[in-house]
């Protein structure tokens, strides 16, 4: 009895410290757990895969800053792998707020290595940011040249063949939110609903779960969620032969089973002791 | 004035926006590509001025006063201007893009990995099976706890599909009333501010 009582008023700097242990002993050695894939990250897959060829452009949105850029990252860097294997039309776009530009730049500077041949302007654009939100979203609507003006770099959009074939959201095949806030609703208000543009959305674990509506009502092609839909996303490229770099989020997924673990361990131990001790005090 | 300007505005504004959007005429598509493309890009902006406005106040009162914490506004306040000046001076923004990567990130990433650490101890701590609800919402988080990791198709290779049901159908159902329910909060508020029935945007409280 006592240890459950003991167990219950444990000093939580031991869980600060088995966490830290979880968590960093899987990524240093990795064990390497199989990832099956599910439907909704499939489906965003199977989506963009399907761009190849048809000059439609992909536009990726880093709508996150560094806070969940563990989750949000490794998803960037696998589309954009994706999509410049494939020779797909990429337009990278920095996201809504201005603290989001800097991780579009982190996930270009992770995967141009590995694609030597491409041609900014022609295979890929990079916009930076322009105040307004939503009012961003339905400006490229009419036009993406008028809203932004210049790229990331302070070339006029005019003078890149890219935007030559591309100028608004007729010739965008998706548009790809990673996010860790609301804005992929906002993605569906503004550009969905009123210009028909088809939205797929990276999200945090977290977050995930208030977009299975969207998700079964198809205003979201597909979803990518948490670390897990990075490491599937990643999986995915690595079967088609797609250079993947290092599988960041598929070493992740196995520092996060054992802190899934450890946290399931901890609760069914906190809940007995709670049981225990509760009916020793009736 | 000072009050029946923004009621006005908010009135005449709203409801030319509602029905700009059922006309389809190029009168009104101008009118919309001038408003929402020029006008109200143009005035977001100041947004940013009224915020620096707001931030600057804020911690120089701080720190006229002495308040609790003051020494952390003059970092705060070094630190914007810092990066303002990094970024308006410097050649293609090097030591704000060096700054970005290497401080502003791993700290705002670390400062949001520590709640793994609280998380774990809350859950220790507080999630306990009080009662039937209680317990229904535990043993549900259990299981979408394990399947959404890999170790989870181990235990059960159906494990992944069954958590996939749970969001894609009880998870869903509840959001679906929550959302149809924001939803209609949010038209019934539109409408009260734009009949100027809700007028706390105002400040002033009445």
């Amino acid at each position: 009895m006592r240890f459950f009582e003991k167990i219950l008023k444990i000093d939580r700097r031991w869980i600060f410290l088995i966490v830290g242990i979880v968590v960093i002993i899987p990524l240093i050695f990795p064990i390497g757990m199989p990832v099956l894939t599910t439907p909704p990250v499939r489906s965003l897959y199977n989506y963009v895969d399907k761009l190849q060829g048809t000059g439609k452009a992909v536009m990726l949105v880093t709508d996150f800053d560094p806070s969940t850029m563990p989750e949000l990252l490794p998803m960037a860097c696998a589309i954009l792998r994706h999509c410049f294997a494939k020779k797909i039309p990429v337009y990278l776009y920095g996201g809504l707020y201005s603290a989001y530009v800097g991780m579009a730049e982190m996930a270009l500077e992770k995967t141009l290595p590995d694609f030597p041949d491409l041609q900014y302007g022609k295979d890929y654009i990079f916009l930076g940011y322009v105040p307004g939100v939503s009012l961003v979203i339905l400006g490229m609507g009419g036009s993406i040249s008028g809203t932004f003006n210049t790229d990331y770099y302070g070339n006029k959009l005019d003078t890149l063949p890219l935007n030559k074939m591309v100028d608004n959201y007729k010739n965008i095949g998706i548009v790809i939110d990673l996010s860790g806030s609301a804005s992929p609703e906002t993605w569906v208000i503004y550009g969905y609903q009123r210009f028909g543009v088809r939205i797929g959305v990276g999200t945090t674990a977290v977050s995930a779960a208030q977009y299975y509506p969207m998700l079964q009502t198809g205003q979201f092609v597909g979803m990518l969620g948490g670390l897990k839909g990075a490491a599937e996303y990643e999986q995915l490229i690595k079967k088609a032969g797609i250079p993947t770099g290092r599988l960041e989020a598929t070493i992740g997924m196995d520092a996060q089973s054992f802190v899934h673990i450890f946290l399931i361990f901890i609760i069914i131990l906190g809940n007995i002791a709670f049981l225990i001790t509760k009916k020793r005090k009736v | 004035m000072r009050r029946n300007l923004p009621l006005a505005l908010a009135f005449i504004l709203g409801f030319v926006m509602i029905f700009q959007y059922f006309i389809p005429h190029p009168l009104s598509q101008k009118f919309y590509d001038i408003f929402i493309q020029q006008w109200l890009i143009i005035i977001s902006i100041f947004f940013y001025i009224l915020s620096w406005r707001s931030f600057v106040l804020y911690h120089t009162n701080k720190i006229r006063r002495k308040k609790e914490g003051w020494w952390a506004s003059i970092v705060a306040i070094v630190s914007f201007l810092f990066m303002a000046l990094a970024g308006i001076i410097t050649k293609k923004g090097y030591i704000f893009n060096q700054m970005y990567n290497y401080v502003y990130a791993p700290l705002q990433a670390t400062m949001f990995s520590l709640l793994a650490f609280f998380v774990a101890s809350a859950a220790f701590r507080a999630f306990r099976a009080r009662n039937l609800e209680a317990t229904l919402l535990l043993i549900a988080a259990t299981i979408v706890m394990l399947g959404r990791v890999s170790v989870g198709s181990y235990i059960w290779k159906g494990l992944p599909d069954f958590v996939e049901w749970i969001l894609e159908y009880p998870n869903m159902a509840a959001q679906r009333g929550i959302r149809i329910g924001v939803g209609l909060g949010m038209i019934a508020t539109s409408l009260k501010i734009i009949l100027g029935i809700e007028r706390t945007y105002l400040g002033g409280g009445d």
